[in-house]
């Protein structure tokens, strides 16, 4: 499951709403082993294209480099589909680098509603998880998502 | 001396989990001969079964981007430091066309 801040769920897909009809991306660092995004970095899509998008190589190693000086990883890695569905392509899996990110995708092709689904991508196999947007990381329990079960 | 090199998680499986390692040699190629010698099975998770560097990986000599330095005949120096990055790309466009795309 990917649980995220609403503000920040809001702010991805206002990049994806911006940037249509090319591809949007970008990356939310987190501690690392905290599997807590934090902190967004809306990415240039180097392709600026519709079907397709690649983060610039330099614009790359200087986050990559800041997350690391932070003790940061890669907690979410996301683009936008802006005609098609929100689930990963072909292309998207043969990319996938990063093991332990939860690859988001936003589907911007309908103008009113969009469409936003987290995948884990592992040595070519997709797998589905829940998104559980959160008001805030500071407590357990938000009236989007109470769990009243108890612990054994 | 020798050349600082920076693995990325997902390969970090050939190197026992080490995040950095070490090795030798006058260009990039000579480089990973040197690490995958050390660290087998390294070099075929970069560079292709024609000789180019994949595309699913960035590689950078410093601050620099191999593929504007001459990609495996990139020069490295001693004290260099080569840092290893996957590539991150996608989009809902077909994989050939996007290969097309990327060169």
């Amino acid at each position: 499951m990917l649980t995220i801040q609403q503000a920040i769920l809001d702010a991805i897909v206002a990049h994806a709403r911006r940037d249509h009809p090319d591809e949007a991306c970008g990356v939310v660092a987190g501690p690392i082993g905290s599997d807590t995004p934090t902190r967004h970095i809306p990415m240039d899509n180097a392709a600026r294209s519709m079907t397709f998008y690649q983060f610039d190589s330099m614009e790359q190693l200087r986050v990559w480099r800041e997350m690391d000086d932070r003790d940061e990883e890669p907690i979410v890695i996301y683009h936008s589909h802006t005609a098609t569905e929100a689930y990963p392509s072909r292309t998207d899996v043969a990319y996938a680098g990063e093991p332990n990110a939860h690859y988001v995708l936003v589907s911007t092709r309908e103008p009113d509603s969009t469409e936003i689904r987290s995948f884990r991508i592992l040595d070519g196999v997709v797998k589905e998880e829940p998104v559980n947007a959160v008001q805030s990381y500071m407590f357990g329990q938000t009236p989007n998502s109470v769990d009243y079960e108890c612990q054994a | 001396m020798a050349i600082d090199v920076r693995i990325p998680t997902i390969l970090r499986s050939h190197t026992g989990g080490a995040k950095a390692v070490s090795g030798s040699g006058d260009t990039l190629l000579q480089l990973l001969d040197n690490l995958d010698a050390q660290h087998p099975g390294l070099k075929q998770r970069l560079v292709t079964p024609e000789g180019g560097l994949h595309r699913f990986v960035n590689i950078y000599i410093n601050d620099e981007d191999v593929r504007f330095q001459g990609s495996l005949d990139a020069k490295v120096n001693d004290g260099d430091t080569v840092t290893i990055l996957p590539a991150v790309a996608g989009g809902a466009f077909g994989f050939a066309a996007a290969s097309a795309l990327r060169g």
